[in-house]
C-alpha cells in the first residue's frame, strides 16, 4: 500500500468515526451528550480561529470571544422575531463572518504596534467593552434587549428542513442535535482544511516568522503590520462564523455567554493542546469540552459517595482545576500536550 | 457645579485606591517586565480575609477603628504570604521563558485564587460592618463622608512611605538597581531573587490595604471584586507610565476622577442615550487611548519596543 493510499484510508476512517459518533453516543449516553459533541465542534472552530492569532502569529488575544459575540448577535438580530427580520442563514453567516472580520481589523489596526503583554490587556478591554455594550444597548433604542438576551432565534434551515426538528432516515431517528452536529462537523472540517492550507502558505510562514522574531521578519521584507492585521481579521472571521452557528443552535443569545471566562477557556484549548499545531488544538478543544462536562456530572455524586455530602461546589472545583492545569502546563509542558515539532524546539530552549 | 465637585470627591476616593493597587503592578513591571495579572485577586483576598477577622470582632466592644486595624494587619499578613508564594510557584521558574508563558500562568493564578476564594467565602456578597467613623460633611453643596477622608489620607501617607522606602533606604536602592539591570546589580552584591520576592511582598501588602479600603468604601465584598479593580489599576499604571512610582499614583487618581466625572456627565453629554452604567467602559477607552497615542504614559520614559 502506498503512502497515498494510507492517508486516504486514514481520512475515510476519521470520516466514518465522525459520522457514526452521534448515533453511538446518542444511543449509549443520551441526547445530552450529543449536545456536548455539538459544543465540542463549535469550540474547536473557535479554538482554530484563535490559533491563527495566538498560535501562528504569536499575538496574545484575550478578547477573542467578542468576535464570537458579534457573529452570534448579528445572527440573532437578522434572524429572529426581535426585529421581525428572518434572513436565511446562508446570507447571515457570511455577513456575520465579514462583520466580525471588520471588528478584528478595527481592534487590530490601532493596537498592533503594542508589545505582546500590552496587546493582551487591550484585547481583554475590548472584549469587556463589547460585552458591556451588549448588556446596555437596550435603551433608549432597544437593539440587543440588554441582559435578557434575544430568544426564539430561527434554527438553520437546510433543504427546507429546520435543523431543530428530528428526521427519520434509514430506520434511525436523527434528532435536531444530531443534524446540527453534522453541519458543525462539516464546517469544522472546512476550517481545519483552511487552517492547514494557510499554515503551509506564504502567509502562514510569514505569521510564524513574526512569532519567532518580528524584527528579523521585517528585515526579510515581510509587511508585518498587514500580515498581523490579516491574522486578526482571519481569526475574527472564524469566531464570527462559530458565533452565528451558536446562536442558531441555542436559539437564544445573552451577554452572559460572552464573558472573559469564555475567552480564557478558548485560550486554554489552544495553549493546552499545543499552540500553532492544528491537531493539538483540536485535541485541546475536545478535552476541554468533554472533561469539564464529565466532571460537572461526576464531581457531585463522587463527593456524595466519598464523604456523604457535596463538600465543594463542583463548578468552582472545575474552574480551580482549569487554573491549575494552565499553570502546570506552562511549568512542565510549555509547548502543550501535542506540540508542533518546530514549536517544541523553540519552547524548550 | 455641585455635581462636578461631588464627582470629583468620589473620583478622588476611588482614585487613591486605584493608585495603591497600581503601585503593585508598576513595581513588579519595573523589575520583571511582567504584568502580574493576579494582583487584582490579591486585593480581593485582602478584603475578604480582613472581613473574616472583622466580622466576629465587630460586636466585641472594641472601638471600630481598632477592629479594622486588626483586620488590616491580618489581611496584610495573608496577602504578603500569598504574594511570596505566587511569585515562587508561578513566576520564578519561568523567568527566562518566552514572554507568553508567565502571562498565561498569571491568568491561571488569577483563576485559581478566584475559585479558592469562592470555595472559602462562598458566592454571596458580604456586607462590611461600618466600623470607621461615617459622619458626613458638606462643602459647597457636595457631601463627603469621613470614610472617604480616611481612605484618601491613609492612601496618601502609605504612598509617601513607599516613595521614601524606594528612594531613601538601602532596600530601595537595591530595588532600583535590580530594575535597572539585574545582572549588574548582582555583581554589586544585590541578591536579585530576594529583591524580587520583597517587591511582590510589598506590592501585596499595598493590595491588602487597598482591599480593606475599597470594601470599607462600598460596604460590600465578594469573590469577584478583584478582577475589574485590578484591570482598572493596571490601566492607571499604564496611564501614568508603567514602571514609574509617581506615575502610578498620578495615573490612579486621574483615572478615578475621569471615571467619576465621566459617569456623572455621560447622560447629559449624550442626551440620555448612554447612562452611568457605562462607567466601566471609560477605563478601557482611556487604556486604549493612552496605548495608541502615548504608550510610555504620562510620566514614563520612552521605552524601546522589546520583542
Amino acid at each position: 500500500m502506498t503512502e497515498n493510499h494510507k492517508s486516504w484510508l486514514g481520512m475515510a476512517l476519521i470520516g466514518f468515526v465522525l459520522a457514526i459518533a452521534p448515533i453511538v453516543v446518542g444511543a449509549s449516553l443520551g441526547n445530552a451528550w450529543v449536545r456536548v459533541l455539538d459544543f465540542a465542534a463549535l469550540y474547536i472552530m473557535l479554538a482554530l480561529g484563535l490559533n491563527i492569532v495566538v498560535g501562528f502569529a504569536g499575538l496574545l488575544d484575550l478578547g477573542y470571544i467578542a468576535f464570537y459575540a458579534v457573529g452570534a448577535y448579528l445572527y440573532a438580530l437578522l434572524s429572529s422575531p426581535h426585529f421581525g427580520i428572518h434572513w436565511p442563514f446562508w446570507a447571515v453567516l457570511p455577513l456575520g463572518a465579514m462583520v466580525a472580520g471588520m471588528f478584528g481589523v478595527l481592534l487590530g489596526a490601532p493596537t498592533l504596534r503594542l508589545r505582546g503583554d500590552y496587546l493582551a490587556i487591550v484585547t481583554l478591554g475590548f472584549g469587556e467593552i463589547i460585552r458591556i455594550f451588549l448588556n446596555n444597548l437596550n435603551s433608549p433604542i432597544n437593539i440587543t434587549n440588554g441582559p435578557k438576551g434575544i430568544a426564539r432565534i430561527d434554527p438553520i434551515t437546510l433543504f427546507g428542513h429546520p435543523l431543530s426538528k428530528s428526521i427519520d432516515f434509514a430506520g434511525i431517528t436523527f434528532t435536531g442535535v444530531m443534524l446540527n452536529y453534522y453541519l458543525f462537523v462539516v464546517l469544522a472540517l472546512g476550517i481545519v482544511f483552511v487552517g492547514i492550507r494557510l499554515q503551509d502558505s506564504r502567509i502562514g510562514r510569514a505569521w510564524v516568522a513574526i512569532r519567532e522574531d518580528e524584527v528579523a521578519a521585517k528585515a526579510c521584507g515581510i509587511n508585518t503590520r498587514n500580515i498581523k492585521l490579516l491574522a486578526f481579521a482571519m481569526g475574527a472571521t472564524f469566531g464570527g462564523v462559530s458565533g452565528g452557528l451558536f446562536a442558531s443552535f441555542q436559539e437564544f443569545v445573552s451577554p452572559e455567554s460572552f464573558g472573559l471566562l469564555e475567552s480564557i477557556m478558548v485560550l486554554c484549548m489552544v495553549v493546552l493542546g499545543g499552540m500553532g499545531h492544528i491537531p493539538g488544538v483540536i485535541l485541546g478543544g475536545l478535552l476541554l469540552t468533554i472533561l469539564p462536562e464529565a466532571f460537572r456530572q461526576g464531581a457531585g455524586p463522587i463527593q456524595q459517595a466519598m464523604f456523604g455530602e457535596v463538600l465543594l461546589d463542583p463548578e468552582a472545583l472545575r474552574m480551580l482545576l482549569f487554573g491549575m492545569a494552565l499553570i502546570a502546563v506552562m511549568l512542565y509542558r510549555p509547548a502543550g500536550l501535542w506540540p508542533e515539532s518546530r514549536h517544541r524546539r523553540e519552547m524548550a530552549k | 457645579m455641585d455635581i462636578f465637585l461631588q464627582q470629583l470627591i468620589n473620583g478622588l476616593t476611588l482614585g487613591s485606591i486605584y493608585a495603591l493597587v497600581a503601585l503593585g503592578y508598576t513595581m513588579v513591571y519595573g523589575i520583571l517586565g511582567l504584568i502580574n495579572f493576579a494582583h487584582g485577586e490579591v486585593v480581593m483576598i485582602g478584603a475578604l480575609s480582613s472581613l473574616t477577622i472583622i466580622r466576629p470582632l465587630a460586636d466585641s466592644g472594641l472601638p471600630g477603628p481598632v477592629v479594622v486595624l486588626i483586620g488590616l494587619f491580618f489581611a496584610v499578613l495573608v496577602c504578603m504570604a500569598l504574594g511570596f508564594t505566587v511569585e515562587r510557584v508561578a513566576y520564578r521558574p519561568l523567568r527566562n521563558a518566552p514572554r507568553l508563558a508567565p502571562l498565561i500562568t498569571a491568568i491561571g493564578v488569577s483563576i485559581v485564587l478566584q475559585q479558592l476564594a469562592m470555595l472559602i467565602w462562598g458566592r454571596s456578597y458580604h456586607s462590611v460592618p461600618a466600623l470607621l467613623p461615617s459622619g458626613t460633611h458638606e462643602v459647597l453643596g457636595a457631601t463627603f463622608t469621613e470614610v472617604q477622608v480616611i481612605i484618601v489620607v491613609v492612601a496618601a501617607v502609605t504612598m509617601m512611605g513607599l516613595v521614601l522606602l524606594v528612594n531613601r533606604t538601602r532596600l530601595g536602592r537595591a530595588m532600583r538597581a535590580t530594575a535597572e539591570n539585574p545582572a549588574i546589580a548582582g555583581l554589586m552584591g544585590v541578591d536579585a531573587n530576594r529583591i524580587i520576592s520583597l517587591t511582590f511582598v510589598i506590592g501585596s501588602a499595598l493590595a491588602a490595604l487597598a482591599g480593606v479600603l475599597v470594601s470599607a468604601n462600598y460596604g460590600i465584598a465578594h469573590y469577584n471584586m478583584g478582577f475589574i479593580l485590578g484591570l482598572k489599576a493596571f490601566t492607571a499604571a499604564v496611564l501614568g507610565g508603567i514602571g514609574n512610582l509617581a506615575g502610578a499614583m498620578v495615573g490612579g487618581v486621574l483615572l478615578g476622577v475621569i471615571e467619576a466625572l465621566g459617569a456623572g456627565y455621560i447622560g447629559d453629554l449624550t442626551g440620555g442615550v448612554l447612562g452611568s452604567h457605562y462607567q466601566d467602559v471609560f477605563a478601557f477607552f482611556v487604556l486604549i487611548g493612552v496605548l495608541i497615542f502615548r504608550p510610555s504614559g504620562l510620566m514614563g520614559e520612552k521605552v524601546s519596543e522589546r520583542a
